[in-house]
C-alpha cells in the first residue's frame, strides 16, 4: 500500500498535508510496545559495525540512527469504537558524506550484516550522486557527546494507560457531545513515542525517549433544513506530554472572552465536547460577517498556526537558501534583508524566539537528528529579523559557527534535514488581560481555534480562517459571526501588531504533521503566545451557494 | 526481494491461510522497493533507497478482529504472526460496522501499472536525470531545484473464503522548479509515469525553464472576476477535491453532495452539461489497481455524466445499511476533453489569465466545497488571442462546482501532476470564466 492509498482509506486524503504515519509502520500488539527490543550497548554495538563500513568506503562523516516509532490511534464515532490501532516501525538510517557529497540508505534489517549493507549502499549512493555536486558539504563542528540518554519529562505513559481507560473517555466525551444535540462527533487519542539512538563518527551515542500526545474530536451540527452543517473542533493542544494531559485540572481551566473555557496545561475533554455542540448550533445561527477592516484579537489557540506559516516557515535557512524551491517553496525573508539588520519583519513590540528545550512543548528533545545539543535562540528582536533556524550543513552560509539544532527526521527510513522548531511570540510587557484588550476595541473580531489555512510559497499573502468568531463592538463582544477570513501580508500583518496580552495568558498549541521535503515528512512543532491584537486587517465572507 | 512474482505470493499466503483457527482471517502482502534524488541550488541535495516487505494477517471472531504483521517468511514465523492476530482478536471490542470477508471476485484483465524499465533504475540513473535538468539551467542563468522518486512493488490479498489479488506496479515522479537568478521568475514542469521510457527530464526542464525566463519582471494586474485557461495541473489540483464522493457523508447530510431538506444530489446535475468524469482501472494513460485492499473489484464507471451525479461512492458497511451494491474508491480519474491545443485556447480569449499551476489549497468551507489557495510558477496575462506579459501570483476563492459551471471550452487532455499529490488524474486543459482571484501575491 502506498501512502496515498494509505492516506485515502484513512479518509484524510483531500485537504491534509501529511498524515504523520510512516509508510513502514505495522501494526503491532499493544504489550509490545512497553518492551524495549534492544538496549543501548546492543544498539552501540550495532551502530559502531554501521560506522566502520561506512569509514572503510572512504566516508570522511557518517551518523546511525536506530529508530523504533511507536503510535497508538483510538478511533470512535458516536457510540462506536471505529478502529484501535498499535503501530510500530523499526529500522535503521545511515547517512554519509563520501566525496564532500552525502549519501543516505536506510533498511529495516537491524543487524550486523544489515548494518554493514546499509552502510555500503549509502556509501554507493553518495558516490554515484559526487559526480555532478558543485558545493561540497560543510559541516559546523560539534563535539562528540559520548554516551549521554534524555527523556520527555512525563508524568504517566500513555502506552501504560489501558486502551479500555482511552476508548472509555472518548466514550464520555462523545456522550457529552450527543446529550447536548451534535449530530455527529468523530472522536481520536493519537500517541506517539520515538525511541531514538543516534551515533556518529565524532563520537556521539545518545539514547532518547520521546513522548507526545493528542486527543481531539469533531462535533457536527447539522440543520438539514436550511442546508447547512459546522463543525466545531476540539479546543485541546498536541503536547509533548504523557498522558496526565488528559488529567483537567482545575487551575488549567481558563474562562475566556464571549463565555468559552479554554485550556492550558491539561485538558477537560468530556467539558470541551459539551460545549463544543453548544457552540456549532450558535455557529449555524450566527451571522454572516459583512466584509471590511477590522482589529483582529486572536488568541493563542488560533494564533499558533498564523505563527507557523508566517514566520516559523519563512525563517528556516533552507527554505531561504532554496533547498525547498521545487516543493514548499522559498522565503521572503531573504539573506539581504537579515544582513541589513534592520528589515523590521513586524513592529517593536514583536519578539519571536525559536526555540528546541521547551517543557510540554511538540519539539523538546535534548539532541537533534544530527547529535547538536538543543537549545534556543532570538529569531525576530523588537520586531527586527536578526537570526534564521539553521543545521550543521547550513550555518557556514550564515557566517555562523554553531548549528541551532534543528535538525529532524520523522522515522529511521527517512533522510534528517532542517525542520522548525518551536517559534513563540514572546508574550507582552505590560500587564493586559484578554477582557481588557476587547474593552478597548470599537469595531473588531476575536478568533479562537484555528481554522482554514493557506499562504504562497515566499509567505507573503496568507488568509486563515478560524472556528468561533466574536464580533467586538465599542469595546464588547456583541455576538458570533461566521463566513469569516483574512487575508494580508505578513510583514504588513506583524507590523500592525499593537497589543500582545502578559504572560498569564501564554499559551503553546501546534501540530503533529507539519509537512515539508521530497519525499514529504512530518513535523511535529508547537507555538506560544498569549492573546494578541492587530488593528486594520482585512476580512472577506466565504459564504457561498452551490 | 522486495518484488515477488504472483506464484510465490500465493504460496506464502496459502501457507498463512492454513494456519487459521478464527472464525476466517484476510492476509495482505506487500513489498516496495523505493529510490529517489533531490536537488536544489543547481547540486544534488539529498538521494536515497529504502526496501521494505510486510505480511500483515487480520483475524476474526464474530464482530472482533485483530491484526498483526510480520517481515520474515520461515514457516514458524507466519504461524507466530497468525496466532498473535487470533489472541489480539479474542481481546477486541466488537466493531458493529465489521464485514465479513469477501468470497473470490471478479478483477478483470491486468492493468498496465508495471514497466520493466522503471524497475531497472539506478543511481547513476537518477543522477544522470538530475544533471540532464540542471545544466541547461545554470547555462541561462537560472537555479534548478527538481525531485525525482521511482518505486516498483507488489500487492497480494488472500483470503479465508478463497479471495486472491495480485497486482506489481512501478512509479516515476519527476517535478523540477527553475528559478531566475534575479529572482524574478520560476517555472514549473512535472511528469508523473508508471514507465520510465517514456520520462526525458531535459525535456521537462526545458519547459520550466522557458516559463522562468517568461514570468520574469511580472506586472500587478487588479484582483476580480477573470477568465481562466487552466494547465492540466492547475485544473486537476481543483477537480481532485471533488473525487471524494463519498455517500455516507452525503446521507448524513455533511458533504457538497447532500441535499437541502435531506437525501443526495445523486442523480442530480451539479455541474456544466459537457463535463463527463470516469474512473477506469484498465486507462492506458493512467493506469491503477484493478482491485481495492478490502478485495473489491474496479471497475470502469462514470461518477459525473453530462454534469450529473453518476455514482457516489459505497464502502462495504454503508452498502449493506442501504441494500446497494458497495462501489470502491476510485483509482483515478479521467476528464472528457476536446481537440483544443493550449495555443487555440490562447488565440480565442479576449481577454484572460493562462495559469501554470496552483499551490497550498486548502479547504475553507467543506459544504460549498469553497477552497482557497494561490497561482505558482507561471501566471501570465492573455489580450486579444495573445500572451500579452507575466503577472503576479494572484490568491483565489473557489469551487471547483462553481467552477465547472462556469466552463467555456475543454480542451486537450493530458496526465497531470497535482501540486501535494493525489488521484491519478488525465484531465483536459480548461477555459472558465468568472474565476474568483481575491487578492495579490509579492511571491515568485
Amino acid at each position: 500500500m502506498n501512502r496515498r492509498d494509505f492516506m485515502q482509506l484513512a479518509g484524510m486524503g483531500a485537504g491534509a498535508m501529511l498524515l504523520p504515519i510512516s509508510a513502514f509502520s505495522n501494526p503491532v500488539d499493544p504489550a509490545r510496545m512497553l518492551d524495549p527490543l534492544m538496549d543501548a550497548s546492543q544498539k552501540k554495538q550495532l551502530a559502531d559495525i554501521a560506522l566502520n563500513t561506512a569509514k572503510s568506503w572512504g566516508a570522511t562523516y557518517a551518523d546511525v540512527r536506530i529508530g523504533r516509532y511507536l503510535n497508538q490511534f483510538v478511533i470512535t464515532r458516536e457510540k462506536k469504537v471505529q478502529n484501535i490501532v498499535n503501530t510500530e516501525s523499526f529500522g535503521v538510517g545511515i547517512r554519509v558524506i563520501v566525496n564532500g557529497t552525502w549519501g543516505f540508505a536506510a533498511s529495516n534489517s537491524v543487524t550486523p550484516d544489515g548494518m554493514k549493507k546499509t552502510a555500503e549502499r549509502a556509501a554507493v549512493i553518495a558516490k554515484a550522486n559526487s559526480k555532478f555536486q558543485k558545493e561540497p558539504v560543510k559541516l559546523a563542528t560539534e563535539k562528540g557527546h559520548g554516551e549521554v540518554n534524555w527523556k520527555t519529562p512525563i508524568k504517566k505513559n500513555g502506552f501504560e494507560v489501558p486502551v479500555k481507560d482511552k476508548v472509555d473517555l472518548l466514550m464520555a466525551a462523545n456522550s457529552k457531545a450527543l446529550e447536548k444535540g451534535a449530530s455527529f462527533v468523530n472522536s481520536l487519542m493519537f500517541l506517539v513515542n520515538e525511541q531514538k539512538y543516534f551515533a556518529s563518527t565524532e563520537g556521539s551515542y545518545i539514547d532518547q525517549d520521546i513522548h507526545r500526545t493528542w486527543p481531539s474530536f469533531t462535533v457536527t451540527m447539522i440543520d438539514r433544513a436550511s442546508g447547512q452543517f459546522k463543525n466545531r473542533s476540539a479546543f485541546s493542544a498536541p503536547v509533548g506530554m504523557g498522558y496526565e494531559y488528559l488529567d483537567a485540572r482545575t487551575e488549567d481551566k481558563i474562562e475566556g472572552p464571549g463565555g468559552i473555557i479554554l485550556y492550558n496545561k491539561s485538558y477537560d475533554i468530556v467539558e470541551d465536547a459539551g460545549m463544543a455542540a453548544e457552540q456549532a448550533k450558535q455557529i449555524i445561527a450566527a451571522k454572516s460577517v459583512e466584509p471590511g477592516k477590522y482589529d483582529l484579537v486572536l488568541e493563542p489557540s488560533h494564533m499558533w498556526l498564523t505563527i507557523h506559516e508566517s514566520v516559523g516557515h519563512p525563517t528556516e535557512l533552507d527554505r531561504v537558501l532554496g533547498y525547498e524551491a521545487n516543493f514548499a517553496g522559498t522565503s521572503y525573508l531573504t539573506l539581504d534583508k537579515w544582513k541589513s539588520g534592520k528589515f523590521n519583519a513586524g513592529s517593536k513590540i514583536v519578539n519571536f524566539v525559536a526555540d528546541k528545550t521547551q517543557v510540554g512543548s511538540l519539539g523538546a528533545v535534548g539532541y537533534d537528528d544530527e547529535g547538536v545539543k538543543c537549545k534556543s535562540w532570538d529569531i525576530i528582536k523588537d520586531g527586527t529579523l536578526v537570526n534564521y533556524q539553521a543545521i550543521r550543513d547550513q550555518v557556514n552560509i550564515i557566517d555562523q559557527k554553531e548549528s541551532h539544532g534543528c535538525c529532524y527526521s520523522q522515522s529511521w527510513a527517512d533522510v534528517q534535514f532542517q525542520r522548525m522548531a518551536n517559534v513563540s511570540l514572546k508574550p507582552g510587557k505590560e500587564q493586559v488581560t484578554p477582557q481588557q484588550m476587547i474593552s478597548n476595541v470599537d469595531k473588531g473580531i476575536y478568533i479562537v481555534k484555528d481554522g482554514s489555512f493557506s499562504i504562497d510559497q515566499q509567505r507573503y499573502n496568507f488568509q486563515f480562517g478560524g472556528v468561533l468568531f466574536f464580533e467586538i463592538k465599542g469595546g464588547k463582544i456583541t455576538g458570533m459571526l461566521k463566513d469569516v477570513a483574512y487575508q494580508a501580508n505578513s510583514q504588513e500583518f506583524w507590523n500592525s501588531c499593537v497589543q500582545i496580552c502578559d504572560e498569564r495568558d501564554y499559551r503553546l498549541n501546534g501540530a503533529f504533521n507539519d509537512g515539508k521535503g521530497q519525499p514529504s515528512q512530518s513535523n511535529a512543532v508547537s507555538h506560544g503566545s498569549a492573546t494578541t491584537r492587530f488593528n486594520g486587517i482585512n476580512v472577506i465572507n466565504t459564504g457561498r451557494t452551490i | 526481494m522486495a518484488i515477488l512474482s504472483k506464484e510465490e505470493a500465493k504460496k506464502i499466503l496459502e501457507k498463512v491461510i492454513s494456519f487459521s483457527k478464527a472464525d476466517g482471517c484476510s492476509v495482505s502482502l506487500n513489498g516496495n522497493d523505493r529510490g529517489n534524488i533531490r536537488y536544489a541550488r543547481n547540486s544534488v541535495s539529498t538521494s536515497g533507497e529504502d526496501s521494505n516487505i510486510v505480511l500483515a494477517v487480520q483475524s476474526y471472531y464474530g464482530k472482533k478482529s485483530g491484526s498483526a504483521t510480520i517481515n520474515e517468511f520461515d514457516d514458524a514465523s507466519l504461524e507466530k504472526v497468525v496466532r498473535r492476530a487470533e489472541e489480539l482478536a479474542k481481546l477486541a471490542p466488537e466493531n458493529p460496522e465489521f464485514m465479513e470477508p469477501l468470497p473470490q471476485q471478479s478483477y478483470g484483465p491486468e492493468s498496465k501499472t508495471f514497466s520493466e524499465a522503471t524497475a531497472k533504475i539506478t543511481p547513476d540513473f537518477r543522477a544522470q536525470a538530475a544533471a540532464d535538468s540542471i545544466n541547461p539551467a545554470a547555462v541561462k542563468d537560472i537555479t534548478a531545484a527538481g525531485y525525482l522518486e521511482d518505486s516498483r512493488g507488489f500487492s497480494c490479498i488472500m483470503n479465508s473464503k478463497g479471495l486472491f489479488a495480485y497486482n506489481k506496479s512501478t512509479s516515476v515522479d519527476f517535478t523540477v522548479t527553475m528559478r531566475s537568478n534575479d529572482g524574478t521568475g520560476s517555472g514549473w514542469a512535472a511528469a508523473d509515469l508508471n514507465d520510465v521510457s517514456k520520462l526525458n527530464a531535459a525535456e521537462i526542464s526545458k519547459v520550466a525553464i522557458d516559463k522562468a525566463l517568461m514570468s520574469r519582471n511580472a506586472k500587478a494586474i487588479e484582483p476580480g472576476k477573470y477568465t481562466v485557461i487552466l494547465e492540466p495541473a492547475a485544473g486537476a489540483d481543483l477537480i481532485r477535491l471533488m473525487l471524494n464522493m463519498n455517500a455516507r457523508q452525503a446521507d448524513e447530510g455533511r458533504s457538497f453532495l447532500s441535499k437541502k431538506g435531506g437525501g443526495t444530489k445523486l442523480g442530480e446535475k451539479l455541474v456544466d452539461e459537457r463535463v463527463n468524469i470516469y474512473t477506469d482501472p484498465w486507462s492506458e494513460e493512467v493506469p491503477a489497481s484493478p482491485w481495492t485492499g478490502d478485495g473489491l473489484a474496479r471497475k470502469k464507471m462514470d461518477l459525473i455524466r453530462n454534469g450529473t451525479v453518476a455514482n457516489l461512492i459505497y464502502d462495504r458497511y454503508w452498502a449493506s445499511q442501504k441494500n446497494v451494491e458497495p462501489i470502491p474508491f476510485p483509482g483515478n480519474a479521467i476528464m472528457d476533453g476536446g481537440s483544443a491545443t493550449l495555443e487555440d485556447m490562447i488565440k480565442d480569449t479576449k481577454k484572460g489569465v493562462l495559469v501554470t499551476r496552483f499551490w497550498y489549497i486548502r479547504p475553507v468551507d467543506p459544504q460549498t466545497l469553497l477552497y482557497t489557495g494561490l497561482t505558482r510558477d507561471g501566471t501570465f496575462y492573455i489580450e486579444n488571442g495573445k500572451i500579452k506579459h507575466p503577472i503576479k501570483n494572484f490568491r483565489f476563492n473557489e469551487s471547483p462546482i462553481i467552477m465547472l459551471n462556469n466552463l467555456e471550452t475543454l480542451g486537450q487532455q493530458k496526465r497531470a501532476v497535482t501540486s501535494e499529490g493525489g488521484t491519478n488524474v488525465y484531465i483536459p486543459y480548461m477555459k472558465i470564466r468568472d474565476f474568483t482571484f481575491s487578492s495579490l501575491s509579492d511571491a515568485v
